[in-house]
């Protein structure tokens, strides 16, 4: 795989090897003449081999992200993607009409969930679709295969995608290197081996899709190209809540541009196609319904529409009126009163409750501190932590050294596409640092700075090399060598040719150091299903712990199918998709105080907690401990958590009490509350 | 009677007299009802001669009757006799009956450590519509470790052996009931439900599938389990339960796998030699009393073993029961699969079974493949049997699919083609569309006259080569030919190349890249010029008969001139190539 993707690397500029080809002539013409009947087609064989290698990086996209399928077997991963199965399952089953209508009562018992209008379903459509057709073409696949592929064959487009944003944002060959980084940057594989059937498993080729087409419209002043936009911006509100950054990066793109005295046709045709039937069409997912226009967080796209208008009359009026000063004098009115009414119409939006104010999450992506004082059930996820150091290099690798050099080629030749790409990276970036989870929105945007940048320094380097070669070569076979060498020598700086070599080495050497790096990052980090475990045991052997299924499964064909199954939330999707039975609360973490209620149940004293399940009818409790095989992401580690989500809602249960002199103890030196508790 | 496992054998060696009159082609045997609602299989054979030259015949017909004016609660069987049976004959008939589900556990419910204890309830003497003159029963044991058992006269227990009688000269109808009540250990797995699905590729693989929905139907299990307990001392803390299961599969079985409805299970081993294939699989928990689970096993095998033909048909020859040591099913479903457009199916198998036909569409499918549906309950061990299946295949059909397959590729690539050379346009007089027309022949005329250059260059590049050659053999007259026919060459192109100049002239797409091109051409009619002039040189040169290196000297200035020419004309080709 190392060799595929170096051969990826190295073919990115065709036409390097060419020239050499002009060197090697001793016996001048008949070598001479086949070169020049190549040569015809060079056209066509930089096309062929343009192709050849995409088609390599889309085949190598989706192998490289097999590993937990040899690994292990196909199946889905981690706790999300359970609950994303089970539906999709549904969705297959009974049809689109049943469960867009669906009420799930196996879940938040007593509540019970409307599936239809609490989530994001264009990863299941996707994937029945992918199904049916299958079907339709008589490929007798099971459902589960449908979805364990799903992410790996959406990370293959995305390479597309990505493909045609470089050559959109600089050249071909820089989108052949995005199309390489992105293939294998475990950035992005680590939310999307197969088995991990997640939404940011589409959103992000839709994210990518969205900004490519939005971009390419603003290039071309397209309606065309504006509307496909719309498009893949209701694909991606229909598939991931992360549409919340595009929504709020482009009205900012827009506003730089603005700014910057950017403005063009162009762009006011591209942005308004785009927000005023992405929003639109966005209005037809339940879940997200009205909150383009009642919601904090897209008001500011909103906000930019308008000023898009007021710019426009600004300047239809400034081709009206031919007298500057009048105009100056207009432009002050109408500023000031676009200002005040836009400052006006949000204040009593916001007053009247007509617009609801940001919400938790979005502070806390904001400031990285507030969800540790305000919602401990954010605060209380490990993806939710802010990034360390560690995990950038891991995900980016050299690409973080790449990301600034990029930026200082995208400023240095700044369009309207490179200001978009930088202010993606630069964005993307601080959500990155933010929340480990979100360098997946920063992956894309930093294998495409990353490209331009390998791509502009190959570039440079080997154009270098071939003036060298051209000035040489034909110097070679004719009868005055000196002249003309002479004359090169001139032009350059010394030792120019040897640096150039140098240079291209170390870029290829680092190339391939990343793509060693990244295969063995994905396959020893990110293709775990985290559901099963693997260890070596003592002879070197593989042991396999599979008792997460082996408890689910108890659970699924030896309790009533009626039964109620408490545990912490983390659990919920999975007994409800592999165990079969209703659980208290579960992963879509809706109702806090449930949530704190389970809380307050597990850390009381047993007779206290019996009374609250029986108020909760809960038949059974499921708890994990992983004392005995050593493993360590078990209950008693997520014990504190249970105490304060439940003391942030009941004030009766108070963190100090399970802890000995501010120290977390689980030994027979613990706090006696702790000792006496459910758990 | 064997009771070693869940399963209670009873085989009965009958030595039958007439003593009547008239000659007798039946014998007349019962069961108790509750044994009997139980009843599994039921086979009675003969044995001919004795001693060491004893050979088995076949099994005789057996068939359920209701001879009036016998006590109730009991089932009737009647053997027929290969021949009828004179007065004073005598005979020896084997019956051997197998039951499920007769032991029942007592006490019903037990904990995790308790050993599991079952009772066995018969009579001692033979029930028997005759008279009996001497009979004996022996109960033979898993464990020699027995709770109770009922004590008559005559009753031995050694080892794990109980033996009652013999007892002499018993009447018709004689009952003596006895119990046991006995350690079993033994896994009391039973298949609530067996699915098993046998697939025919005509590519060479038989296909099985099995289903199972399994129950522990021992002792129920009460109170915790303690997965710590079991796992320090399963011996002791689950000495009820099973933890694997053996699979008897048959040799050279491939691709074998096991699962369940929520994924693979990892617990599970192969251990196969020529003759057959074990495959020890283990549940994802210990199966404890009344506990139930549910998997999958899957694996091929090769189909040269199994399918045969006769008379211009095929008939396939498999194993009917499952491949479980030691489990009863209680519903078994056998369906198998034949190839899409099978015909004139037809099965026999060795038992009664309900038979049914359905349709099941896999890869590739157009009308679906048919399937014979075989269904039959209380299946133990014994059935595992051979059964055919006769049908009519035409080897041809094999071919379909990948036929299909190919010309779906086929189609999709013509419907690129298509696509690719089809105008889509929708308004053939837009502005961009009309200059999108225009800038394809400008690039095709651009293309044209590129050509035309390389042509010309190759010409030089020929010219070159006579020049050389001159050296080499100093062959004027070949020299002056070859220059001649450049000569017409370069006339024939560029009044080629006036035309196309000509449109690029008047086309208003191509005001960007014309000067290059006229610069290109320009370029390389200077080039020529110096070619010939060289060429003349040197000719001439060579006429005079001048030294080689007078002859550089003159050639030098001229050379360095085509060199640069040539390099400003690789170059400009570049660059227009790259537009």
């Amino acid at each position: 795989m190392v060799g595929k993707v170096e051969a990826v690397n190295g073919g990115v500029k065709p036409t390097t090897t060419t020239p050499a080809s002009s060197e090697t002539p001793a016996d001048l013409a008949p070598p001479a003449f086949s070169f020049r009947a190549l040569k015809l087609k060079t056209k066509q064989q930089e096309l062929l081999i343009r192709v050849t290698i995409l088609c390599l990086v889309y085949v190598l996209a989706f192998i490289a992200r097999l590993f937990s399928v040899l690994r292990y077997e196909s199946m889905i991963h981690e706790f999300d993607p359970y609950f994303n199965y089970r539906t999709t399952l549904y969705l297959t089953q009974k049809g689109f009409y049943e469960f867009w209508n669906w009420f799930d009562s196996e879940s938040w018992y007593p509540l019970g969930r409307i599936i239809g209008g609490t989530l994001y379903p264009g990863l299941m459509v996707t994937a029945a679709l992918i199904y049916w057709t299958l079907r339709f073409l008589r490929f007798a696949v099971h459902i589960r295969e449908v979805c364990v592929l799903t992410a790996p064959f959406f990370a293959s487009n995305t390479t597309l995608v990505a493909y045609f944003f470089g050559k959109e944002l600089w050249d071909s060959g820089a989108g052949l290197v995005a199309a390489a980084l992105i293939a294998i940057c475990p950035g992005y594989i680590s939310r999307s081996v197969a088995g991990s059937y997640d939404n940011e498993a589409v959103a992000i080729f839709a994210l990518l899709l969205t900004f490519y087409l939005f971009v390419k419209a603003v290039n071309m002043g397209s309606l065309a190209w504006a509307l496909a936009s719309a498009f893949g911006y209701f694909y991606m509100v229909s598939a991931w809540g992360g549409y919340v950054f595009i929504i709020n990066l482009i009205p900012l793109y827009v506003l730089v541009l603005l700014i910057t005295g950017r403005y063009s046709m162009r762009l006011y045709v591209a942005y308004n196609c785009m927000y005023v039937l992405g929003m639109l069409l966005a209005m037809q997912i339940r879940f997200v319904g009205f909150q383009h226009v009642q919601s904090g967080e897209h008001m500011a796209a909103m906000g930019v529409f308008f000023l898009m208008q007021v710019f426009y009359f600004l300047d239809w009026v400034k081709y009206l009126l031919n007298d500057s000063k009048l105009f100056q004098a207009f432009l002050r009115i109408t500023v000031t009163c676009a200002v005040v009414v836009g400052a006006v119409a949000l204040g009593v939006g916001t007053a009247s409750g007509y617009i609801s104010p940001w919400t938790g999450r979005f502070y806390s992506l904001l400031d990285p501190t507030y969800a540790k004082d305000h919602i401990p059930i954010i605060a209380s996820v490990s993806e939710h932590q802010p990034t360390a150091w560690s995990s950038f290099m891991f995900d980016f690798h050299i690409l973080l050294f790449l990301f600034p050099a990029g930026l200082y080629f995208c400023f240095k030749r700044l369009t309207d596409a490179t200001i978009f790409i930088v202010m993606y990276g630069l964005t993307s970036m601080y959500f990155a640092g933010v929340m480990v989870r979100l360098i997946l929105v920063a992956t894309p945007a930093v294998c495409l700075i990353s490209a331009v940048a390998v791509s502009a320094t190959i570039k440079n380097l080997t154009q270098l090399l071939r003036a060298k070669n051209k000035a040489a070569g034909p110097g070679k076979g004719a009868t005055s060598v000196k002249a003309s060498s002479k004359a090169s020598l001139d032009q350059s700086l010394p030792f120019q040719r040897n640096g150039a070599i140098a240079l291209l080495v170390g870029a290829f050497y680092l190339l391939s150091r990343y793509a060693t790096h990244c295969t063995w990052v994905t396959s020893e980090a990110y293709s775990s299903p985290s559901i099963v475990l693997a260890a070596r045991g003592a002879y070197g052997n593989r042991v396999i712990f599979d008792d997460y299924r082996e408890a689910y499964f108890w659970l699924r064909q030896n309790t009533p199918s009626d039964a109620k199954v408490m545990s912490w939330w983390d659990y919920g999707y999975q007994i409800t998709a592999m165990g079969n039975r209703t659980v208290i609360v579960d992963n879509n973490t809706w109702n806090n105080t449930h949530i704190a209620t389970v809380g307050r149940a597990m850390s009381s004293y047993e007779d206290e907690a019996y009374e609250i399940m029986r108020s909760l009818d809960v038949d059974y409790v499921l708890v994990v401990f992983g004392g005995v095989t050593g493993y360590s992401s078990d209950d008693i580690n997520k014990f504190l958590w249970m105490v304060r989500i439940g003391g942030g809602v009941f004030p009766v249960i108070k963190e100090p009490d399970y802890l000995v002199n501010g120290e977390y103890r689980v030994d027979k030196g613990a706090a006696p509350k702790m000792l006496n508790c459910l758990m | 009677i064997d009771l070693a496992s869940q399963i209670v054998r009873i085989a009965t060696t009958l030595k039958v007299e007439n003593a009547g009159g008239d000659p007798v082609s039946e014998v007349l045997f019962a069961f108790p009802d509750h044994q009997a609602k139980n009843l599994a299989l039921l086979v009675a054979t003969t044995t001919e001669g004795k001693g060491k030259t004893k050979s088995s015949g076949g099994s005789l017909p057996i068939e359920a009757v209701h001879p009036e004016g016998m006590p109730p609660a009991l089932t009737w069987y009647t053997v027929s006799l290969p021949k009828g049976l004179g007065k004073g004959e005598s005979l020896t008939l084997d019956i051997m009956a197998v039951f499920s589900h007769l032991l029942r556990p007592f006490p019903e419910k037990i904990t995790q450590g308790d050993i599991q204890l079952v009772v066995f309830q018969d009579s001692a003497h033979y029930l028997s519509p005759y008279e009996v003159k001497r009979q004996s029963v022996r109960v033979k044991l898993p464990e020699p470790k027995v709770e109770s058992y009922t004590k008559l006269e005559d009753t031995k227990f050694s080892g794990s052996e109980i033996t009652y009688g013999p007892y002499e000269n018993l009447p018709p109808f004689s009952y003596s009931p006895i119990a046991v009540h006995f350690v079993n250990n033994k896994p009391f797995a039973v298949a609530k439900e067996l699915v098993r699905e046998i697939e025919i590729s005509h590519w060479g693989n038989v296909q099985v599938t099995e289903h199972y929905t399994l129950l522990h139907d021992g002792a129920q299990s009460t109170g915790e389990f303690s997965r710590l307990d079991y796992q320090a001392r399963p011996q002791v803390k689950g000495a009820s339960s099973f933890s694997n299961l053996v699979a008897m599969l048959p040799p050279r079985a491939h691709s074998i796998y096991y699962r369940d409805e929520i994924g693979n299970i990892s617990t599970s081993n192969i251990y196969g030699d020529s003759t057959k294939t074990l495959l020890e699989i283990e549940p994802r928990y210990p199966m404890f009393g009344g506990w139930r689970t549910s998997f999958t096993i899957g694996y091929g095998l090769p189909l040269h073993d199994y399918l045969f033909h006769s008379e211009g048909k095929r008939f396939l020859k498999i194993f009917f029961g499952c491949p479980m040591n030691e489990m009863v099913i209680d519903n078994l479903i056998v369906k198998v699969v034949l190839p899409e457009g099978s015909s004139d199916i037809s099965v026999s198998v060795p038992f009664s079974v309900k038979q049914g036909q359905e349709t099941k569409f896999s890869h590739l499918d157009m009308v679906g493949r048919p399937v014979v549906v075989l269904e039959k309950t209380n299946v133990v061990p014994e059935h595992y049997q051979h059964f055919l299946v006769h049908y009519k295949f035409n080897s041809l059909s094999l071919l379909r699919e990948p036929l299909m397959l190919i010309s779906g590729f086929l189609f999709l690539f013509v419907a690129c083609i298509i696509y690719h050379h089809a105008d889509l346009t929708i308004s053939k007089s837009s502005a961009s569309y009309l200059a999108k027309l225009q800038w394809d022949e400008v690039q095709a005329s651009i293309q044209q006259v590129l050509n035309i250059i390389n042509r010309c260059i190759a010409t030089h590049d020929k010219v070159e080569a006579s020049l050389r050659d001159l050296s080499r053999t100093g062959d004027v007259q070949a020299c002056k030919a070859a220059r001649k026919a450049a000569d017409n060459l370069w006339k024939e192109l560029s009044k080629d190349l006036k035309p196309l100049l000509a449109f690029l002239q008047s086309s208003p797409q191509a005001v960007q890249i014309l000067p290059k091109v006229e610069e290109l051409v320009a370029k390389e009619r200077e080039l020529q010029e110096r070619i010939m002039s060289k060429h003349s040189t040197v000719v001439d040169c060579y006429e005079k008969k001048s030294s080689g290196r007078d002859i550089d000297n003159r050639v030098a200035s001229i050379q360095q001139k085509i060199t640069a020419l040539r390099q400003e004309v690789d170059d400009l080709i570049e660059v227009i190539d790259e537009i």
